[in-house]
């Protein structure tokens, strides 16, 4: 195994790890702001892919899938939010039933609706070839990955830390009572930020459709992956679920590539070890 | 004249626990009213039932005149109650400019200049990150972020706490010029010698109650109530 399968193998692992960002990022703000633990993330997600595949289906627009998966998920988490979950409050036990509820329904409903066949998402030609560098054969698709991930974490990390609406959300993640005492409206917050957690989620399933594919309990493959990126990155933290995401990613393809019967074993075992010695991940708060 | 803030009578509880047992006060235009009395007599139920934290069970509470005791916390702070909290609780990750900001109204005399210009400390400090400051620089930025919402009259619940007497003593200072400006201020104190300095009104609590009220001077030479209520 020389340096040219290292660097293949580290190239994918970073490509997964953007995939992982979108769906991570999402999950971890929503946990922070809101003290959620969604378990319907991995269903948006999923949902996301598949509201693609029909709007690719009745438009033939790849382009035009991607929002309106983006946009759909997102209504429908805002829907959840206020009609359920903002009822629950803060008692984690109740959060995990209605939103684990939630998840088989969208489970079952995506069944009934695009049936049980293994589907795939065809990018444009265009991003189906491969570019080559120093040598390398890199997939147009997975350098894309890169960059949309790369542009979407700037953004989120332009809106938290520069911005008034930014500012809010982290004083809520801070103090949430002591924020409504300073008149900051925590509930329009916690819309906002469950809307954008799942517009990500939403995201992540349409880009992650044209490689991991569209079928049902991809939901419950990607929500654990998903938990991985967020205990091991810190609950809350944007900079903490983009080191998450390239960790699981890096460790899930070099693991898949070294040890095939372990892959399993090289996805969690950092997360098991990160719980032991730092249970608030690496760069999350007390 | 009708008082800028009436509480009327309010029962609260926190938890199960029975805490303010019917207790009334009004707070008027322009005037610092201290609440004082020991450690667990209903001080900071007080302030979390007239900010809305904690409503009470029964009772009312008027705000210039509207009753507000059903409204939440964040209206209340619309329509002019702003709180300095017990313990500070600035935002720590938060800069010093962002605890202000978050807080600020559009409209209001109130603004960064006005704050940075009542506290310079802080404008040498606006980038630094709030869990960065001292505690006397924390609370400037507890007091300077109430008033970022514009109120008309500020909850303040113990001030003094946890500060040096020279950091207090510029404090003082402080509040006393926001009331001459014309704010009107609830001060919530456990140390009583350090309220009566600064006070124009004052209310002794006990179990819930209030259990005697006047002015700081009468209070100074009621020995009795002193040491049964207040420790001094």
């Amino acid at each position: 195994m020389g340096a040219h399968f290292w660097l293949i193998q580290i190239f994918n692992g970073i490509s997964y790890g953007a995939l992982l960002f979108l769906v991570g990022s999402g999950l971890s703000l929503i946990f922070g702001v809101m003290r959620i633990v969604n378990l319907a993330h991995g269903s948006f997600f999923l949902l996301g892919g598949y509201i693609a595949l029909s709007v690719i289906a009745a438009t033939g627009s790849w382009e035009l899938s991607i929002p309106a998966a983006a946009l759909g998920v997102a209504i429908l988490g805002v829907g959840l939010e206020r009609v359920f979950l903002r009822r629950v409050g803060f008692d984690v036990l109740r959060q995990v039933l209605l939103t684990a509820g939630f998840a088989f329904l969208f489970q079952q409903a995506a069944l009934d609706i695009w049936g049980g066949d293994f589907m795939n998402i065809t990018p444009p030609a265009a991003l189906t070839r491969s570019v080559v560098v120093g040598g390398l054969y890199l997939p147009l698709y997975r350098v894309f990955m890169i960059a949309l991930a790369a542009a979407i974490g700037l953004l989120l990390w332009l809106v938290l830390e520069r911005t008034r609406l930014g500012a809010a959300i982290r004083a809520t993640v801070d103090d949430a009572e002591m924020a409504r005492g300073v008149g900051i409206d925590t509930q329009r917050i916690s819309v906002v930020v469950f809307a954008l957690g799942a517009f990500l989620a939403g995201l992540g399933g349409v880009i992650g459709g044209a490689f991991l594919g569209v079928y049902p309990g991809l939901d419950f493959e990607i929500l654990p992956i998903a938990f991985a990126v967020v205990i091991i990155g810190g609950m809350g933290s944007l900079g903490g679920a983009a080191v998450g995401a390239l960790v699981v990613g890096l460790a899930n393809n070099l693991g898949q590539a070294l040890f095939p019967a372990l892959a399993y074993f090289t996805l969690y075992a950092p997360m098991a070890l990160l719980l032991a010695v730092k249970p608030t991940g690496l760069f999350g708060r007390e | 004249m009708a008082a800028l803030l009436e509480v009327d009578d309010i029962h609260t509880y926190y938890g199960d626990a029975y805490v303010l047992q019917g207790l009334s006060l009004g707070l008027g235009d322009g005037q610092i009213l201290g609440v004082l009395g020991r450690n667990g007599v209903g001080k900071t139920t007080l302030v979390r039932s007239i900010v809305g934290f904690n409503p009470p069970r029964r009772g009312t509470i008027l705000f210039k005149g509207e009753d507000v005791t059903r409204v939440s916390p964040v209206g209340r702070v619309r329509r002019g109650v702003g709180l300095v909290p017990q313990g500070r609780r600035v935002f720590p990750t938060l800069s010093v400019e962002e605890n202000l900001i978050v807080a600020g109204r559009r409209h209001g005399g109130w603004d960064l200049a006005r704050v940075y210009a009542t506290f310079p400390r802080l404008g040498e400090r606006r980038t630094q990150r709030a869990r960065s400051l001292s505690g006397g620089e924390q609370q400037m930025l507890a007091i300077g972020r109430g008033l970022m919402t514009n109120p008309e009259c500020l909850i303040m619940d113990e001030p003094s706490e946890g500060l040096a007497p020279i950091i207090i003593e510029g404090l003082w200072q402080t509040i006393g010029k926001l009331r001459d400006d014309g704010l009107s201020i609830l001060l919530i104190e456990q140390n009583a010698s350090l309220a009566l300095k600064l006070v124009d009104y004052v209310h002794v609590l006990s179990k819930g109650r209030i259990v005697y009220s006047g002015h700081p001077k009468e209070l100074e030479t009621n020995e009795e109530v002193k040491s049964r209520f207040l420790g001094i």
